[in-house]
């Protein structure tokens, strides 16, 4: 019976893990909305939502409700399977790469250690990119399912966009790895830790490339021309309408909180402290949990304050910084961390 | 070519410069901008909760006086309804019976006078037209209503309180409590 001698407890252990993370990510992903409101409504000298409850914090789940009780439709000609598949990948693949991120340091329960981390995978970092360019066929089958040219070529747009930004960010990621020797998050954070800095004092060309490109991954302004819901027909998710709308929306603030926290855990040292040292690791592992949001939420409040600020590019604006501007930066970045690190081993 | 006023500026049509071309700088600045924004003290006034003060000489929702014993100073004469261009007043004209001296300050009175708000333009021509200052335009304006029905003012709706007996309820409606 030795196939049977499973951990359970080590499978409790992950299985309450991936619960609250999940929900986590939702409940972020639900106040994203809210902040995001309040911000655009603070950036335009207005005050926002304020009538749901106090200062307006029931306002997500009023969205939610609404987004319920709108009309399911599905469009005559389109593919009904593929329809629905849409909206369901887009959220899969946004939750999917929660998985790696080490959310704090060991928690010691009744004598076990308990990481808090789903998995701490040695190829994390690839792990992120797999995921992550899934997330094209979320928009590319939603667009396609809707059957209605102006989705499609929505879907095209957003395609293209993050297939060529995915580029730019792989090379700026390189270049990262190229120092830390790892393609585990969990071990990229321990570094940090270790070293007494983070990785943005390395890499701040690699982290601003890293940080654009991550805009356009998420498709927020001023790279959202897949969705330009001011004029483009609402983008690839015209056709869609209830909840399976509310899924692709939803599915761009989990997207938003996933690349920020990973932003926080490759360049700014993750759940890292600086210049304090917590003794008992319980109380360390929240603490750190604490700091690792509060970077997300700072970065999250950035990605806002960008989208409200700069206007959408044009499409060829966009292909030429991609292709003529970050690829080439990055490259430059590459090679230039490299020397480096080739100098310094050798002295 | 001579122009026409002397605030016509050149277009500049320099080609942008490499900081200019890179955006970031620029993004930095504007993103300045709003930051200054988001701090910023916001100018929205919270209807229902708070109201902006209207300026005295604002045209409201009309009242319909008494003089200083409590009589109703409306004579039913029309002058106000012929002055309307919107044709939004109507009335009804009544005598004064005996042992109603308290009531109505003259033998002649309205029985019914009906505004219809949805009419009513609030350009003041019936305060003007009326010989007996029975009617004035208030500085309250009418509140939304689910019926046109609730639209039409009666005297319920138009008369003030009563000096003598609703002094109170005259003194709030003045605002002076």
């Amino acid at each position: 019976m030795h196939l049977l001698a499973i951990d359970w407890i080590f499978l409790l252990e992950k299985l309450i893990l991936i619960v609250i993370i999940i929900s986590i990510s939702l409940g972020v992903a639900m106040y994203s909305t809210w902040w995001e409101r309040k911000v655009a409504a603070w950036i335009q000298d207005r005050i926002g939502p304020n009538r749901a409850g106090p200062l307006g914090l029931l306002q997500p789940l009023a969205d939610g409700l609404k987004l319920f009780m709108k009309e399911e439709i599905f469009p005559a000609s389109s593919n009904k399977i593929l329809f629905l598949l849409g909206p369901c990948l887009a959220m899969l693949t946004a939750m999917m790469t929660s998985a790696v991120v080490p959310w704090a340091s060991h928690l010691h329960i009744a004598g076990r250690d308990v990481p808090l981390q789903i998995a701490d995978v040695n190829i994390g970092i690839l792990y992120v990119f797999g995921v992550v360019s899934m997330g094209v066929y979320g928009v590319m089958i939603g667009g396609w399912a809707s059957n209605n040219k102006f989705s499609l070529m929505a879907a095209v747009r957003g395609a293209s966009q993050i297939i060529s930004y995915e580029l730019a960010m792989g090379l700026a990621l390189i270049a990262l790895v190229l120092h830390t020797g790892s393609l585990s998050l969990g071990v990229i954070v321990e570094q940090q830790a270790h070293q007494g800095y983070w990785n943005i004092v390395l890499q701040p060309l690699g982290f601003l490339i890293f940080f654009v490109c991550a805009l356009a991954e998420c498709n927020r302004t001023p790279f959202d021309l897949s969705e330009a819901e001011s004029e483009l027909n609402f983008g690839y998710h015209q056709e869609y309408s209830s909840m399976k709308l509310g899924f692709y929306l939803f599915a761009e603030y989990v997207n938003m909180f996933i690349s920020s926290v990973i932003m926080a855990t490759l360049y700014f040292g993750g759940y890292h402290i600086p210049f304090i040292h917590i003794a008992d690791p319980n109380f360390a592992a929240l603490a750190g949990f604490i700091f690792l949001f509060a970077k997300t939420a700072a970065f999250i409040t950035v990605f806002m304050w960008i989208r409200w600020t700069v206007p959408r590019f044009r499409y060829d604006q966009l292909m030429n910084l991609g292709w003529k501007g970050l690829i080439p930066l990055a490259l430059i970045n590459l090679l230039i961390t490299a020397v480096v690190i080739l100098l310094h081993t050798q002295h | 070519m001579q122009s026409l006023t002397n605030r016509s500026k050149p277009v500049e049509r320099k080609p942008m410069t490499w900081v200019e071309r890179i955006y970031i700088w620029n993004i930095f600045k504007g993103m300045l901008i709003t930051g200054k924004h988001f701090l910023k003290k916001k100018p929205t006034i919270q209807y229902p909760e708070e109201k902006r003060t209207f300026s005295p000489v604002f045209r409201g929702v009309q009242v319909l006086n008494r003089d200083e014993e409590g009589r109703e100073r409306c004579t039913a004469c029309g002058l106000c309804a012929v002055a309307c261009p919107a044709e939004a007043i109507t009335m009804e004209a009544a005598e004064r019976k005996p042992g109603e001296e308290n009531l109505y300050r003259e033998e002649k009175y309205a029985a019914r006078y009906e505004i219809n708000m949805l009419r009513c333009i609030f350009c003041g021509l019936c305060e003007e037209a009326c010989p007996k200052d029975a009617i004035y335009l208030s500085e309250t304006f009418a509140p939304a209503n689910y019926q046109r029905k609730g639209f039409i003012y009666g005297k319920n709706e138009l008369l003030i309180p009563d000096p003598k007996t609703q002094a109170q309820e005259l003194a709030k409606a003045r605002g002076q409590l």
